[in-house]
Protein backbone atom coordinates (compact mmCIF):
# COMPACT_ATOMS: atom_id res chain seq x y z
CA UNK A 1 0.00 0.00 0.00
CA UNK A 2 1.49 3.35 -0.91
CA UNK A 3 2.24 5.90 1.83
CA UNK A 4 -0.49 8.37 0.82
CA UNK A 5 -3.19 5.67 0.99
CA UNK A 6 -1.76 4.66 4.36
CA UNK A 7 -1.97 8.27 5.51
CA UNK A 8 -5.63 8.48 4.48
CA UNK A 9 -6.34 5.28 6.39
CA UNK A 10 -4.50 6.63 9.44
CA UNK A 11 -6.43 9.90 9.39
CA UNK A 12 -9.71 8.03 8.99
CA UNK A 13 -9.22 5.98 12.13
CA UNK A 14 -11.20 7.76 14.87
CA UNK A 15 -9.03 6.22 17.58
CA UNK A 16 -5.99 8.03 16.18
CA UNK A 17 -7.85 11.25 16.95
CA UNK A 18 -9.40 10.54 20.32
CA UNK A 19 -6.81 8.28 22.00
CA UNK A 20 -4.65 9.78 24.74
CA UNK A 21 -1.79 11.37 22.78
CA UNK A 22 -3.98 11.32 19.69
CA UNK A 23 -4.50 14.16 17.22
CA UNK A 24 -6.91 16.13 19.43
CA UNK A 25 -4.57 16.03 22.45
CA UNK A 26 -1.61 17.01 20.32
CA UNK A 27 -3.54 19.80 18.62
CA UNK A 28 -4.49 21.21 22.01
CA UNK A 29 -0.86 21.11 23.18
CA UNK A 30 0.30 22.66 19.93
CA UNK A 31 -2.16 25.55 20.14
CA UNK A 32 -1.66 26.29 23.85
CA UNK A 33 2.11 26.39 23.65
CA UNK A 34 2.02 28.46 20.44
CA UNK A 35 -0.43 30.92 21.97
CA UNK A 36 1.64 31.24 25.13
CA UNK A 37 4.81 31.79 23.09
CA UNK A 38 3.25 34.47 20.87
CA UNK A 39 1.76 36.21 23.90
CA UNK A 40 5.11 36.20 25.67
CA UNK A 41 6.78 37.49 22.49
CA UNK A 42 4.23 40.33 22.23
CA UNK A 43 4.67 41.31 25.87
CA UNK A 44 8.43 41.65 25.37
CA UNK A 45 8.69 42.89 21.79
CA UNK A 46 5.83 45.37 21.42
CA UNK A 47 6.63 47.78 24.28
CA UNK A 48 10.31 47.65 23.39
CA UNK A 49 9.68 48.13 19.65
CA UNK A 50 7.19 50.96 20.18
CA UNK A 51 9.60 52.71 22.51
CA UNK A 52 12.50 52.31 20.08
CA UNK A 53 10.32 53.67 17.30
CA UNK A 54 9.11 56.58 19.42
CA UNK A 55 12.61 57.64 20.38
CA UNK A 56 13.90 57.02 16.85
CA UNK A 57 16.74 54.85 18.01
CA UNK A 58 16.77 51.18 17.28
CA UNK A 59 17.61 50.35 13.66
CA UNK A 60 20.88 48.84 14.86
CA UNK A 61 19.70 46.70 17.79
CA UNK A 62 16.72 45.36 15.84
CA UNK A 63 18.88 44.24 12.94
CA UNK A 64 21.33 42.67 15.38
CA UNK A 65 18.61 40.77 17.24
CA UNK A 66 17.00 39.43 14.08
CA UNK A 67 20.36 38.38 12.61
CA UNK A 68 21.36 36.54 15.76
CA UNK A 69 18.07 34.67 16.11
CA UNK A 70 18.18 33.75 12.43
CA UNK A 71 21.47 31.94 12.92
CA UNK A 72 20.60 30.10 16.16
CA UNK A 73 19.14 26.70 15.32
CA UNK A 74 15.73 26.05 16.89
CA UNK A 75 17.00 22.66 18.00
CA UNK A 76 19.79 24.34 19.98
CA UNK A 77 17.44 26.61 21.94
CA UNK A 78 15.02 23.75 22.56
CA UNK A 79 17.78 21.60 24.03
CA UNK A 80 19.68 24.35 25.89
CA UNK A 81 16.81 26.10 27.68
CA UNK A 82 15.61 23.03 29.65
CA UNK A 83 19.12 22.79 31.12
CA UNK A 84 18.97 26.31 32.54
CA UNK A 85 16.93 27.50 35.51
CA UNK A 86 13.76 27.07 33.43
CA UNK A 87 13.89 23.34 33.90
CA UNK A 88 12.31 20.66 31.76
CA UNK A 89 8.79 20.95 30.48
CA UNK A 90 6.45 23.45 28.91
CA UNK A 91 7.98 26.77 30.13
CA UNK A 92 11.32 26.06 28.44
CA UNK A 93 9.62 25.17 25.15
CA UNK A 94 7.42 28.28 25.28
CA UNK A 95 10.41 30.55 25.91
CA UNK A 96 12.35 28.93 23.07
CA UNK A 97 9.45 29.51 20.68
CA UNK A 98 8.94 33.07 21.93
CA UNK A 99 12.54 33.91 21.07
CA UNK A 100 11.73 33.26 17.41
CA UNK A 101 8.56 35.34 17.59
CA UNK A 102 10.40 38.45 18.80
CA UNK A 103 12.18 39.69 15.62
CA UNK A 104 9.11 40.14 13.38
CA UNK A 105 7.09 41.64 16.25
CA UNK A 106 9.88 44.01 17.15
CA UNK A 107 10.69 45.12 13.61
CA UNK A 108 7.06 45.75 12.71
CA UNK A 109 6.34 47.69 15.92
CA UNK A 110 9.38 49.84 15.20
CA UNK A 111 8.50 50.40 11.53
CA UNK A 112 4.87 51.06 12.45
CA UNK A 113 5.78 53.95 14.72
CA UNK A 114 8.47 55.30 12.41
CA UNK A 115 6.15 55.46 9.40
CA UNK A 116 3.60 57.62 11.24
CA UNK A 117 3.19 60.89 9.36
CA UNK A 118 5.70 63.36 10.86
CA UNK A 119 3.17 66.17 10.33
CA UNK A 120 0.61 64.34 12.46
CA UNK A 121 3.27 63.95 15.13
CA UNK A 122 4.20 67.64 14.95
CA UNK A 123 0.55 68.65 15.10
CA UNK A 124 0.04 66.51 18.19
CA UNK A 125 3.05 68.09 19.85
CA UNK A 126 1.82 71.53 18.86
CA UNK A 127 -1.47 70.75 20.58
CA UNK A 128 0.52 70.22 23.74
CA UNK A 129 0.54 66.43 23.95
CA UNK A 130 3.41 64.97 25.92
CA UNK A 131 5.74 62.33 24.46
CA UNK A 132 3.78 59.50 26.05
CA UNK A 133 0.50 60.93 24.81
CA UNK A 134 1.83 61.26 21.26
CA UNK A 135 2.83 57.63 21.38
CA UNK A 136 -0.48 56.47 22.83
CA UNK A 137 -2.93 58.63 20.88
CA UNK A 138 -1.20 59.23 17.55
CA UNK A 139 1.61 56.83 16.80
CA UNK A 140 0.07 53.68 18.29
CA UNK A 141 -3.22 53.86 16.34
CA UNK A 142 -1.32 54.55 13.12
CA UNK A 143 0.95 51.56 13.82
CA UNK A 144 -1.88 49.06 14.29
CA UNK A 145 -1.73 47.63 10.74
CA UNK A 146 1.99 47.01 11.17
CA UNK A 147 1.50 45.42 14.57
CA UNK A 148 -1.07 43.11 12.99
CA UNK A 149 1.29 42.18 10.16
CA UNK A 150 4.06 41.41 12.63
CA UNK A 151 1.70 39.39 14.76
CA UNK A 152 0.70 37.29 11.77
CA UNK A 153 4.29 36.60 10.71
CA UNK A 154 5.29 35.74 14.27
CA UNK A 155 2.28 33.52 14.95
CA UNK A 156 2.73 31.52 11.74
CA UNK A 157 6.40 31.08 12.49
CA UNK A 158 5.72 29.92 16.04
CA UNK A 159 3.04 27.44 14.95
CA UNK A 160 5.48 26.05 12.37
CA UNK A 161 8.39 25.91 14.81
CA UNK A 162 6.29 24.33 17.55
CA UNK A 163 6.40 21.11 15.50
CA UNK A 164 10.05 20.83 16.50
CA UNK A 165 9.17 20.76 20.20
CA UNK A 166 8.68 17.04 19.63
CA UNK A 167 12.48 16.64 19.53
CA UNK A 168 12.57 17.29 23.26
CA UNK A 169 9.26 15.52 23.91
CA UNK A 170 7.58 18.89 24.28
CA UNK A 171 4.31 17.65 22.79
CA UNK A 172 2.41 19.16 19.89
CA UNK A 173 1.52 17.78 16.48
CA UNK A 174 5.19 17.18 15.63
CA UNK A 175 5.04 14.30 18.09
CA UNK A 176 2.91 12.34 15.60
CA UNK A 177 5.58 12.69 12.90
CA UNK A 178 8.35 11.78 15.33
CA UNK A 179 6.47 8.69 16.46
CA UNK A 180 6.05 7.70 12.82
CA UNK A 181 9.79 8.02 12.22
CA UNK A 182 10.28 5.90 15.36
CA UNK A 183 8.50 3.07 13.56
CA UNK A 184 10.01 1.60 10.44
CA UNK A 185 9.44 3.79 7.38
CA UNK A 186 7.36 1.07 5.72
CA UNK A 187 5.10 0.80 8.76
CA UNK A 188 5.15 4.45 9.80
CA UNK A 189 5.09 6.11 6.38
CA UNK A 190 1.35 6.72 6.55
CA UNK A 191 1.50 8.20 10.01
CA UNK A 192 4.47 10.39 9.03
CA UNK A 193 2.61 11.86 6.07
CA UNK A 194 -0.61 12.21 8.09
CA UNK A 195 1.32 14.16 10.74
CA UNK A 196 2.88 16.30 8.03
CA UNK A 197 -0.55 17.10 6.61
CA UNK A 198 -1.82 18.12 10.06
CA UNK A 199 1.20 20.30 10.85
CA UNK A 200 1.22 21.99 7.43
CA UNK A 201 -2.57 22.37 7.42
CA UNK A 202 -2.54 24.07 10.80
CA UNK A 203 0.18 26.51 9.71
CA UNK A 204 -1.68 27.42 6.52
CA UNK A 205 -4.95 27.77 8.44
CA UNK A 206 -3.39 30.13 10.99
CA UNK A 207 -1.81 32.13 8.16
CA UNK A 208 -5.17 32.47 6.38
CA UNK A 209 -7.14 33.32 9.51
CA UNK A 210 -4.66 35.96 10.65
CA UNK A 211 -4.57 37.47 7.15
CA UNK A 212 -8.30 38.12 7.58
CA UNK A 213 -7.74 39.57 11.06
CA UNK A 214 -4.99 41.78 9.69
CA UNK A 215 -7.36 43.08 7.02
CA UNK A 216 -10.14 43.65 9.53
CA UNK A 217 -8.05 45.78 11.90
CA UNK A 218 -6.61 47.89 9.09
CA UNK A 219 -8.69 51.03 8.48
CA UNK A 220 -10.08 50.98 4.95
CA UNK A 221 -8.16 53.98 3.54
CA UNK A 222 -4.87 52.43 4.60
CA UNK A 223 -5.51 49.06 2.98
CA UNK A 224 -4.21 49.33 -0.52
CA UNK A 225 -0.96 51.26 -0.65
CA UNK A 226 -0.03 49.96 2.75
CA UNK A 227 0.28 46.43 1.43
CA UNK A 228 3.52 47.04 -0.44
CA UNK A 229 5.14 48.78 2.48
CA UNK A 230 4.20 46.02 4.90
CA UNK A 231 5.33 43.29 2.56
CA UNK A 232 8.67 45.03 2.52
CA UNK A 233 8.86 45.35 6.28
CA UNK A 234 7.87 41.73 6.79
CA UNK A 235 10.22 40.48 4.10
CA UNK A 236 13.11 42.37 5.60
CA UNK A 237 12.65 40.55 8.89
CA UNK A 238 11.49 37.13 7.79
CA UNK A 239 14.18 37.01 5.14
CA UNK A 240 11.75 35.75 2.59
CA UNK B 1 28.78 8.49 20.69
CA UNK B 2 29.31 7.37 24.24
CA UNK B 3 30.91 9.58 26.81
CA UNK B 4 32.94 8.31 29.75
CA UNK B 5 31.23 9.09 33.01
CA UNK B 6 34.42 10.50 34.46
CA UNK B 7 33.92 13.85 32.65
CA UNK B 8 30.77 14.62 34.50
CA UNK B 9 32.19 13.30 37.74
CA UNK B 10 35.22 15.57 37.41
CA UNK B 11 33.64 18.82 36.42
CA UNK B 12 29.92 18.46 36.97
CA UNK B 13 28.12 19.32 33.79
CA UNK B 14 29.94 22.38 32.43
CA UNK B 15 28.58 24.50 29.59
CA UNK B 16 31.83 24.18 27.76
CA UNK B 17 34.80 21.89 28.03
CA UNK B 18 38.02 21.86 26.00
CA UNK B 19 38.54 18.37 27.29
CA UNK B 20 35.38 17.30 25.46
CA UNK B 21 36.41 19.11 22.28
CA UNK B 22 39.88 17.51 22.35
CA UNK B 23 38.67 14.00 23.06
CA UNK B 24 35.91 14.09 20.45
CA UNK B 25 37.56 16.15 17.74
CA UNK B 26 36.94 13.41 15.14
CA UNK B 27 33.21 13.29 15.76
CA UNK B 28 32.95 17.07 15.88
CA UNK B 29 34.89 17.51 12.64
CA UNK B 30 32.81 14.85 10.89
CA UNK B 31 29.60 16.60 11.96
CA UNK B 32 30.99 19.97 10.88
CA UNK B 33 32.07 18.55 7.53
CA UNK B 34 28.61 17.09 6.92
CA UNK B 35 27.02 20.39 7.90
CA UNK B 36 29.25 22.43 5.59
CA UNK B 37 28.78 20.13 2.62
CA UNK B 38 24.98 20.00 3.04
CA UNK B 39 24.84 23.80 3.32
CA UNK B 40 27.19 24.37 0.41
CA UNK B 41 25.40 22.03 -1.97
CA UNK B 42 22.00 23.31 -0.89
CA UNK B 43 22.81 26.96 -1.54
CA UNK B 44 24.57 26.16 -4.82
CA UNK B 45 21.71 24.06 -6.19
CA UNK B 46 19.12 26.53 -4.90
CA UNK B 47 20.87 29.48 -6.55
CA UNK B 48 21.19 27.62 -9.88
CA UNK B 49 17.46 26.82 -9.89
CA UNK B 50 16.29 30.11 -8.38
CA UNK B 51 17.91 32.49 -10.88
CA UNK B 52 16.15 31.16 -14.01
CA UNK B 53 12.88 31.12 -12.05
CA UNK B 54 13.38 34.73 -10.97
CA UNK B 55 14.21 35.79 -14.53
CA UNK B 56 11.09 33.98 -15.79
CA UNK B 57 8.97 35.81 -13.21
CA UNK B 58 10.61 39.08 -14.29
CA UNK B 59 10.12 38.57 -18.01
CA UNK B 60 6.64 37.11 -18.00
CA UNK B 61 4.22 38.96 -15.73
CA UNK B 62 1.79 36.06 -15.92
CA UNK B 63 4.35 33.81 -14.22
CA UNK B 64 5.27 36.26 -11.46
CA UNK B 65 2.12 35.85 -9.36
CA UNK B 66 2.12 32.01 -9.33
CA UNK B 67 5.86 31.81 -8.62
CA UNK B 68 5.76 34.31 -5.76
CA UNK B 69 2.47 32.89 -4.44
CA UNK B 70 3.74 29.32 -4.47
CA UNK B 71 6.98 30.24 -2.72
CA UNK B 72 4.92 32.05 -0.08
CA UNK B 73 2.75 28.99 0.58
CA UNK B 74 5.78 26.69 0.67
CA UNK B 75 7.50 29.03 3.10
CA UNK B 76 4.56 28.67 5.48
CA UNK B 77 4.82 24.86 5.48
CA UNK B 78 6.88 23.83 8.52
CA UNK B 79 10.19 22.10 7.81
CA UNK B 80 9.24 19.01 9.79
CA UNK B 81 6.12 18.58 7.63
CA UNK B 82 8.24 18.83 4.49
CA UNK B 83 10.53 16.13 5.88
CA UNK B 84 7.43 14.06 6.56
CA UNK B 85 6.15 14.44 2.99
CA UNK B 86 9.45 13.57 1.33
CA UNK B 87 10.96 10.90 3.59
CA UNK B 88 8.60 8.05 2.60
CA UNK B 89 9.57 8.61 -1.04
CA UNK B 90 13.20 9.73 -0.92
CA UNK B 91 14.15 7.50 1.99
CA UNK B 92 15.91 8.15 5.28
CA UNK B 93 19.11 9.88 4.39
CA UNK B 94 21.08 12.84 3.16
CA UNK B 95 19.14 13.16 -0.12
CA UNK B 96 15.92 14.00 1.73
CA UNK B 97 17.64 16.51 4.02
CA UNK B 98 19.30 18.13 1.01
CA UNK B 99 16.00 18.36 -0.89
CA UNK B 100 14.24 20.06 2.02
CA UNK B 101 16.95 22.64 2.65
CA UNK B 102 17.25 23.31 -1.11
CA UNK B 103 13.52 24.05 -1.26
CA UNK B 104 13.67 26.63 1.55
CA UNK B 105 16.86 28.25 0.24
CA UNK B 106 15.24 28.38 -3.19
CA UNK B 107 12.28 30.38 -1.88
CA UNK B 108 14.44 32.96 -0.18
CA UNK B 109 16.68 33.45 -3.22
CA UNK B 110 13.80 33.62 -5.74
CA UNK B 111 11.96 36.29 -3.73
CA UNK B 112 15.01 38.47 -3.24
CA UNK B 113 16.14 38.06 -6.86
CA UNK B 114 12.71 39.06 -8.17
CA UNK B 115 12.71 42.08 -5.87
CA UNK B 116 16.23 42.96 -7.05
CA UNK B 117 15.29 42.68 -10.74
CA UNK B 118 12.25 44.89 -10.24
CA UNK B 119 14.44 47.57 -8.70
CA UNK B 120 16.31 48.11 -11.97
CA UNK B 121 15.37 51.70 -12.90
CA UNK B 122 13.07 51.88 -15.94
CA UNK B 123 15.21 54.66 -17.49
CA UNK B 124 18.21 52.36 -17.47
CA UNK B 125 16.16 49.63 -19.12
CA UNK B 126 14.90 52.06 -21.76
CA UNK B 127 18.40 53.34 -22.39
CA UNK B 128 19.67 49.80 -22.88
CA UNK B 129 16.87 49.10 -25.31
CA UNK B 130 17.58 52.34 -27.15
CA UNK B 131 21.22 51.31 -27.51
CA UNK B 132 20.03 48.21 -29.33
CA UNK B 133 20.45 45.61 -26.61
CA UNK B 134 18.40 42.47 -27.19
CA UNK B 135 16.61 40.68 -24.40
CA UNK B 136 19.50 38.40 -23.41
CA UNK B 137 22.20 41.03 -23.76
CA UNK B 138 20.18 43.37 -21.58
CA UNK B 139 19.70 40.62 -19.00
CA UNK B 140 23.39 39.81 -18.67
CA UNK B 141 24.83 43.29 -19.08
CA UNK B 142 22.22 45.48 -17.44
CA UNK B 143 19.51 43.73 -15.42
CA UNK B 144 21.49 41.05 -13.60
CA UNK B 145 24.44 43.28 -12.63
CA UNK B 146 22.06 45.90 -11.26
CA UNK B 147 20.02 43.26 -9.44
CA UNK B 148 23.16 41.70 -7.99
CA UNK B 149 22.88 43.35 -4.55
CA UNK B 150 19.35 41.96 -4.16
CA UNK B 151 20.39 38.52 -5.36
CA UNK B 152 23.36 38.48 -2.99
CA UNK B 153 21.15 39.50 -0.07
CA UNK B 154 18.96 36.52 -0.92
CA UNK B 155 21.93 34.16 -1.10
CA UNK B 156 23.25 35.40 2.26
CA UNK B 157 19.88 35.06 3.99
CA UNK B 158 19.43 31.63 2.42
CA UNK B 159 22.87 30.53 3.62
CA UNK B 160 22.37 31.67 7.20
CA UNK B 161 18.93 30.09 7.47
CA UNK B 162 20.14 26.89 5.78
CA UNK B 163 22.87 26.49 8.40
CA UNK B 164 20.16 26.61 11.08
CA UNK B 165 17.74 24.44 9.14
CA UNK B 166 20.17 21.57 8.47
CA UNK B 167 20.02 20.72 12.19
CA UNK B 168 16.38 19.62 11.75
CA UNK B 169 17.85 16.79 9.67
CA UNK B 170 18.42 14.89 12.94
CA UNK B 171 14.94 13.50 12.38
CA UNK B 172 16.56 11.47 9.58
CA UNK B 173 19.88 11.01 11.33
CA UNK B 174 21.63 13.43 8.99
CA UNK B 175 21.60 16.76 10.77
CA UNK B 176 25.31 17.63 10.70
CA UNK B 177 26.02 19.62 13.86
CA UNK B 178 22.39 19.06 14.87
CA UNK B 179 23.41 15.44 15.38
CA UNK B 180 25.92 16.63 17.98
CA UNK B 181 23.35 18.83 19.74
CA UNK B 182 20.71 16.12 19.79
CA UNK B 183 23.10 13.39 20.93
CA UNK B 184 24.23 15.69 23.73
CA UNK B 185 20.64 16.11 24.83
CA UNK B 186 20.08 12.38 24.83
CA UNK B 187 23.40 11.55 26.55
CA UNK B 188 22.19 12.69 29.94
CA UNK B 189 21.89 16.32 28.81
CA UNK B 190 25.60 16.77 28.28
CA UNK B 191 25.87 20.56 28.14
CA UNK B 192 29.37 20.81 26.68
CA UNK B 193 28.37 18.75 23.66
CA UNK B 194 25.15 20.71 23.04
CA UNK B 195 27.01 24.01 23.40
CA UNK B 196 29.84 22.95 21.09
CA UNK B 197 27.35 22.05 18.38
CA UNK B 198 25.42 25.30 18.85
CA UNK B 199 28.49 27.53 18.86
CA UNK B 200 29.84 25.86 15.74
CA UNK B 201 26.48 26.39 14.01
CA UNK B 202 26.38 30.09 14.84
CA UNK B 203 30.07 30.52 13.95
CA UNK B 204 29.58 28.70 10.66
CA UNK B 205 26.65 30.97 9.79
CA UNK B 206 28.72 34.05 10.68
CA UNK B 207 31.77 32.94 8.70
CA UNK B 208 29.76 32.01 5.60
CA UNK B 209 27.84 35.31 5.82
CA UNK B 210 31.04 37.35 6.02
CA UNK B 211 32.54 35.31 3.19
CA UNK B 212 29.56 36.01 0.95
CA UNK B 213 29.58 39.68 1.96
CA UNK B 214 33.23 39.77 0.82
CA UNK B 215 32.37 38.08 -2.47
CA UNK B 216 29.57 40.60 -2.92
CA UNK B 217 31.98 43.49 -2.45
CA UNK B 218 34.31 42.04 -5.06
CA UNK B 219 31.45 41.52 -7.53
CA UNK B 220 29.98 45.01 -7.17
CA UNK B 221 32.95 47.39 -7.25
CA UNK B 222 30.68 50.25 -8.38
CA UNK B 223 28.87 50.26 -5.05
CA UNK B 224 32.02 50.77 -3.01
CA UNK B 225 32.50 54.17 -1.49
CA UNK B 226 28.77 54.72 -1.37
CA UNK B 227 27.18 54.26 1.99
Amino acid sequence: MNPVRQAVVWLNDPLNWTNPGGVLDRLGEHLTMSAAAVLLGCLVAWPFGLWLGHTGRGGGPILLISNITLSIPTLALLTILPLTFLGFGRPAVVVALAVFAVPPLLANAYTGVRQADPEARDAARGMGLSGGQVLRRVELPLAVPYLAAGFRTAAVQVVATAALASFVNGGGLGQIIRAGFGLDIAAGGGQIIAGGVLVAGLALLVEGALALVERAVTPRPLRRDRRVAIRRAVDATAGS
Amino acid sequence: MSLPLSYRAEAGNPWFSWQYVRDNSDTILAALREHVSLTGWAVLIAALVALPLAVAAYWYRALAAPIIGLTGVLYTVPSLALFAFLAPYLGIGAVTVLTVVVLYALLVIVRNAVAGLHQVPPEVRDAAEGMGYGRWARLFRVDLPLALPGILTGVRLATVSTVALVTVGVVLGRGGLGQLIFAGFQNNFYRAQIMTGTLLCVLLALVLDLLLAGVGRLLTPWLRGRA
